[in-house]
């Protein structure tokens, strides 16, 4: 269950319109590693978690990513707000705006709308924290890759924290990781499956 | 704390900024139930928290659906703008 803030997890402010940077920031709202990908991940994988700490650390990861797409459908919205027909022709918008008109939809910035087809979510412990590894930093670089096409500044400072979010995930993963990784059976040195072995008991 | 002519940023962003350390050690102690330090710098943001909710809901209306009655006896103000996308003149 969850209870709406209405409010952002960071404030945001874009005066400039951009709708060229629109295009390219919508991905991290549907595209392969976007935040709509991560909540969908962490949210759905926690129900097989094999312990309270992971069951935890991705109710709480999966929440924030929720905050995360508002934010970053808040950055398009923003940038997208009182354009004229020749702005939204001359900034490539218009492959978009054809069929999204400024509402946002959740695609990626080569147009691929979003697909669970990104994400996994494999009943195994071990293997869906590595995914959940590999997730934040893919999201990580393609915030990188935001920052080196952005030029406003109002913009990259909600990219920056953003991307910091990333980094500070990888680390909780990684420690969940170890953590599932040292209550293994020590005849389970290779690590298989562990929890649906043991339901079968 | 919160004096009257704080704006309604100020006070958002207060509370903004509690919430944010109160996420971060919330994931913290999720991996590290056993930190003293951090279990006691949770409850010290967490009453911060408390303190800068009070402050910005009874002047600018509702965080949360429970803080509706706080605000107003009869009339629904949930619904009231700017929402967290607006820009302020929008959504009023």
């Amino acid at each position: 269950m969850w209870v709406y803030q209405k409010k952002l997890q960071y404030p945001i402010k874009v005066t400039r319109p951009n709708p060229a940077l629109a295009k390219v920031i919508i991905s991290q709202f549907g595209g392969p590693d976007g935040e709509m990908g991560a909540a969908t991940r962490y949210l759905s994988q926690r129900f097989s978690a094999p312990n309270n700490d992971m069951k935890g650390i991705l109710t709480d990861i999966g929440t924030e990513e929720l905050a995360h797409i508002e934010m970053v459908c808040t950055l398009i919205h923003q940038l997208t707000r009182n354009l004229s027909i020749d702005e939204i022709k001359k900034s490539g918008f218009d492959t978009y705006f054809v069929d999204h008109t400024t509402g946002l939809y959740p695609i990626a910035a080569s147009g691929v709308p979003f697909s669970a087809s990104t994400l996994q979510s494999t009943g195994d412990a071990i293997a869906d924290l590595n995914e959940d590894l590999a997730a934040e930093q893919k999201a990580r670089l393609t915030y990188d890759n935001i920052l080196r096409l952005a030029d406003d500044p109002d913009v990259r400072d909600v990219i920056k924290f953003l991307r910091a979010r990333e980094i500070v995930h990888y680390q909780r993963f990684g420690e969940a990781l170890r953590d599932v990784l040292d209550s293994l059976d020590s005849k389970n040195f290779y690590a298989f499956n562990p929890e649906f072995d043991k339901c079968r008991k | 704390m919160a004096e009257n002519n704080e704006s309604k940023e100020v006070l958002l962003h207060r509370l903004q900024v509690c919430d944010f350390i109160l996420t971060e050690l919330n994931e913290y102690l999720d991996t590290h139930p056993d930190d003293p330090e951090a279990i006691r710098s949770f409850e010290k943001h967490r009453a911060m928290r408390e303190e800068a909710a009070e402050a910005y809901t009874k002047r600018y209306g509702p965080i949360t659906i429970m803080d509706h009655s706080a605000t107003n006896g009869n009339q629904w103000r949930w619904v009231d703008g700017p929402w967290p996308w607006d820009m302020d003149k929008e959504g009023v």
